[in-house]
């Protein structure tokens, strides 16, 4: 498939599908939608069977560069995290068409090419190999979701659009200064030779802390996660799935393809800003999270601590680290989605999210238990789930650093399983409190359409992880190597175990001789 | 060379001023013989006029003409690229103020004959603006496109806003005259001269006192034109009093001139002495950015929410002027051309809301709900918002990106970073009319229908702002660089 623009045609499928779905109005807009998302999985399929995984493959795949404007081109191309995080993305729409098949009644037209035009930008960010490309990709999803929370949102969609827009925004603007001046010092747009590029430490200081800006909003990191549960509250169940399951992986893969690599130093000399956010960031919004009585803010709020778990990893500066915090993102990209959808299944039928509202559900809805079962331990980690095996990487990863930024964060943990089965157990066992909730139905086949192909994801990442990171391997150790002269020296002090006997035994005759 | 080829050269240079001006006088006679009743006709041919002014225009900057062989008159005027991308900018915004307003004015049968000949008298004066290189030849460019600009405010005799708009305009105006004459006179006592080069000259040897109240003076009777903090008090007033039609003309046709006056002013005549003037350009640029969007925040009127924008607008394009850099007068330039182009869409569209009678509809309340009554025009709007607001993909970015791109490259990251991140205060107001139309429930009053003409505008525009205006970065980064080239070329 070399040759073939197969990434330029994975960003024009949904817009061509967003302008199809604006002209068309309400009439055939869900049906388009859902085409085009599948369209673009289909591609996507394609896309991963098609990399190359052979060694010594090239880090840049699937290579597009077309001079097309002024100062920056249109220039594409993945490596393996790119890869896994397009999946994510393309995974996720089909599903999120699905869960606004019938929730969504009015100006249909409209808010499916919003989504449309969402799954472009998204794209669009993972595959930029252009600084710009990149940065006009990362501000544009502001649109879309801005009318998303804002037309289609709850009751205070209005001030929950406007936090989102103006507090992302705030974020952004100081990055492109940062981005204007790397261009300006280096000579090249381009991502991958900013990349191995070496900024004076004294640059690279403020130019971490301007990117640092825009990411932490977009992660969000304690203290800026704020806009967070508002957006999450106030979105439709789709909105929510988008925003947890991919515009938080952004902030994620800005560290891995911006900061750490192009600002190894400054990274190593902020870890201690990062760790710390990080670990206030697991205990206080895990303990915030204790206490809701709205179930997407508890979820919204988990969200925040398992993000946190993704920023402890990426800044451990190793490969385990960076593996976890990689799977940590996919895995709550899945988990994170379907909890929302959950949520938004039992939403649509009792219109509420109040978790008092609920309970003992298992009873009348035994299918939609047992899912929400499955995803409720996938987010509390359980082995066998990939919850398990990000979080286990990512801990280990920066155990190696400093056994005390991982003992406070193993701590999220625990307290995750506390509030996650807590709200378990509020929604779906205990009594059947009110007549209405128990009289819902059971999932109908459009719903298990969407949790089935969730759930299997969830397993299949928990059980053989190798798959997911297979493609990213080499792109981690490059990674790797590339911060390694700026690694902090570690407290653990962790040492390879000792040879067995034998060897030291050959190793004494060999000294002997 | 000779004295009488020199005058015939001149003469050839201002060809296009001759065409306006000719072509004005006898639209002039016209109108006196046959009166309202050919007001339309009048219009159409001032379109063509102001079309094939722009024809010869545009070969000056297709050729990147530029240094002694584009100055006339003993270097009193200059026909270079410079002056040549303004003014295509200048006689564009003004075509579209003529197509656009008999429409307008037909609704309060006001559409008089003298209408399209003042649009042109003052297309000429703003054209002379940008290719004054002397003092006296830029006064006299000044005032032709004032005087002009005082009638055409006050057009809607029978409406109390319009006429107080007129007199509001023409009171600061002309204390906005004095204040530049006052500085000329003090630059021309301490330096000896009218002329650009003879200024620049007498400053090369270092500053004395006087020359920096000349300075000062002139740049604040400038500062007063295109409407920067302090000196912007009057914009919301006048915009918001003046017949739509001319709004959008003031909002743009002089805009751009009194920028490209600024620029000449400040590059070329002031241009060997910039540390001069760079600390008050900084703060007029902030300034602006600030209060514009401050003020914009309250307004119920889109008129005035429009005149607060270009406010924010002049702040961004004189971040371009503080770095005094070729690259940044580039910059400006380009932010120029797209601001025209946004304005044009912003107030193209606030000409179309209508309500059931055909009168014009301007506050927030009435727009309420768009996106479902006309849900295209709406989307227009709505580009047009995030496109001032400098949020891509829409080409209203780019405008904002070549600006900051310019500070940085000159060195003045805390200027840029101060004023993008000032930028976020005025995605708020933005924001806010997007709010109104798509988030509110519906208001019903927006009905009326626009003429085609409108829509071709809304259409065009449209296009250029949206993502594929990218496509034509290349193109319009070559033409600004040449025009930058030319104005540098002299200093």
């Amino acid at each position: 498939m070399t040759g073939f623009p197969i990434l330029s045609l994975m960003l024009l499928v949904p817009l061509a599908g967003a302008i199809a779905c604006l002209v068309s109005g309400n009439q055939s807009a869900r049906q388009i939608a859902l085409v085009v998302t599948l369209v673009d999985l289909v591609l996507g399929i394609l896309l991963w069977l098609n990399f190359d995984l052979s060694a010594g493959h090239p880090q840049w795949q699937f290579v597009e560069h077309v001079p097309l404007f002024a100062g920056f081109s249109w220039a594409l191309g993945i490596d393996g995290i790119a890869l896994m995080l397009i999946m994510l993305s393309v995974f996720l729409m089909p599903i999120c068409i699905g869960a606004s098949w019938e929730s969504i009644t009015k100006r249909q037209g409209e808010y499916y090419a919003a989504f449309l035009l969402m799954e472009t930008l998204m794209i669009g960010v993972f595959t930029a190999q252009d600084l710009y490309l990149f940065y006009i990709m990362f501000e544009a999803g502001l649109i879309p979701m801005y009318l998303i929370i804002g037309i289609w949102g709850g009751a205070d969609r209005i001030y929950a659009s406007y936090k989102f827009f103006l507090y992302t925004l705030l974020g952004s603007v100081l990055m492109l200064i940062a981005m204007l001046w790397m261009v300006h010092e280096a000579g090249t747009t381009d991502i991958p030779t900013l990349m191995a590029y070496n900024f004076s430490a004294k640059a690279q200081t403020w130019l971490f802390l301007a990117f640092f800006a825009s990411f932490a909003v977009k992660m969000p990191m304690w203290p800026v996660h704020t806009w967070l549960p508002d957006a999450h509250v106030q979105a439709p169940t789709a909105g929510s799935v988008i925003l947890a399951g991919v515009l938080l992986k952004m902030g994620g893969y800005g560290f891995i393809r911006f900061s750490l690599p192009m600002f190894p130093e400054a990274s190593a000399q902020f870890a201690w800003l990062v760790f710390a956010l990080s670990m206030i960031a697991v205990v206080v919004t895990s303990l915030i999270a204790l206490v809701q009585h709205d179930m997407k803010k508890l979820i919204a709020y988990s969200s925040v601590a398992h993000m946190a778990i993704v920023t402890i990893g990426l800044f451990a500066f190793n490969v385990q680290g960076l593996e976890g915090s990689m799977i940590v993102m996919l895995s709550h990209g899945l988990v994170s989605g379907a909890l929302f959808l959950c949520v938004g299944i039992i939403y649509d039928r009792l219109h509420t999210r109040e978790i008092d509202r609920y309970g003992g559900l298992s009873i009348n809805m035994p299918k939609y238990a047992l899912f929400f079962l499955l995803f409720t331990m996938a987010s509390i980690g359980l082995p066998g789930t990939s919850g398990f095996v990000g979080e286990f990487l990512s801990l280990g990863g920066i155990y190696q650093v400093s056994s005390w930024v991982a003992l406070v964060c193993t701590t999220g943990i625990i307290l995750g399983a506390a509030y996650m089965l807590y709200l378990y157990r509020r929604v779906a066992f205990g009594d059947q409190k009110h007549a209405d909730a128990a009289a819902m139905t059971d999932l109908t086949f459009r719903e298990l359409a969407m949790v089935i192909p969730l759930g299997l994801a969830v397993l299949w990442m928990g059980v053989y992880p190798e798959s997911f990171l297979a493609p990213m391997r080499a792109d981690i150790a490059a990674l790797d190597a590339r911060v390694a002269r700026a690694k902090p020296a570690g407290d653990a002090k962790v040492t390879a175990g000792q040879p067995g006997a034998h060897a030291q035994m050959s190793e004494h005759e060999e000294g002997a001789h | 060379m000779a004295p009488a080829m020199d005058f015939s050269q001149s003469l050839r240079l201002i060809a296009p001023e001759e065409l306006l001006s000719i072509a004005g006088l006898v639209l002039l006679l016209v109108a006196g013989w046959a009166g309202d009743k050919a007001s339309r006709a009048i219009s159409i041919a001032a379109v063509a006029v102001l079309v094939g002014a722009m024809a010869l225009v545009a070969p000056a900057l297709c050729n990147g003409a530029m240094g002694p062989e584009t100055s006339a008159f003993g270097s009193q005027f200059r026909a270079d690229a410079f002056a040549s991308f303004a003014k295509l900018l200048i006689y564009g915004s003004a075509a579209v103020g003529l197509i656009v307003a008999p429409s307008f004015f037909e609704k309060f049968r006001a559409m008089r004959a003298e209408y399209p000949v003042l649009i042109l008298f003052a297309a000429i004066g703003t054209g002379m603006m940008v290719s004054a290189t002397d003092f006296l030849t830029l006064y006299i460019g000044l005032e032709m496109n004032s005087l002009a600009s005082y009638v055409l405010a006050a057009f809607l005799r029978a409406d109390d806003r319009s006429a107080e708009a007129g007199l509001k305009y023409f009171v600061l105006g002309a204390l906005a005259s004095g204040i530049l004459l006052f500085g000329v006179s003090l630059t021309y006592g301490f330096t000896g001269s009218t002329g650009f080069e003879g200024v620049r000259a007498a400053m090369a040897g270092g500053l004395t006192t006087g020359m920096i109240f000349g300075i000062v003076f002139v740049l604040a009777g400038i500062a007063f034109k295109i409407a920067a903090v302090p000196f912007h008090m009057w914009t919301p007033d006048v915009y918001e009093g003046a017949p739509t039609p001319v709004t959008l003309f003031f909002a743009t046709a002089p805009k751009v001139g009194a920028m490209g006056m600024l620029m000449r002013v400040a590059l070329e005549a002031f241009g060997g002495q910039a540390g001069a003037w760079q600390q008050i350009v900084i703060f007029a640029a902030i300034a602006s950015i600030v209060i514009g969007a401050l003020g914009a925040i309250g307004q119920q009127n889109i008129k005035r929410l429009l005149a607060y924008s270009s406010i924010n607008n002049v702040g961004f394009i004189l971040i371009g002027l503080a770095v005094a850099t070729p690259q940044g007068a580039s910059a400006m330039l380009t932010y120029l051309a797209i601001y025209v182009a946004m304005t044009v869409a912003s107030f193209v569209v606030v000409l179309l809301l209508k309500d059931e009678d055909g009168n014009s509809v301007e506050s927030f309340a009435d727009i309420s709900g768009l996106s479902r009554t006309r849900p295209w025009l709406a989307l227009a709007m709505a580009s047009v918002m995030f496109s001032l607001a400098g949020i891509p993909p829409l080409f209203g970015f780019w405008g904002k990106f070549v600006v900051f791109q310019a500070a940085v490259a000159a060195g003045f990251v805390p200027l840029a970073a101060i004023g993008i991140a000032a930028s976020v205060i005025g995605a708020f107001y933005y924001l806010k009319v997007v709010k109104v139309m798509y988030f509110d429930e519906p208001a019903g009053k927006v009905v009326g229908k626009g003429e085609v003409a409108h829509a071709a505008l809304l259409v065009v525009t449209g296009l250029f702002l949206s993502p594929l205006g990218y496509l034509l970065t290349k193109w319009l980064g070559a033409m600004t660089d040449t025009a930058a080239a030319a104005l540098f070329h002299v200093a």
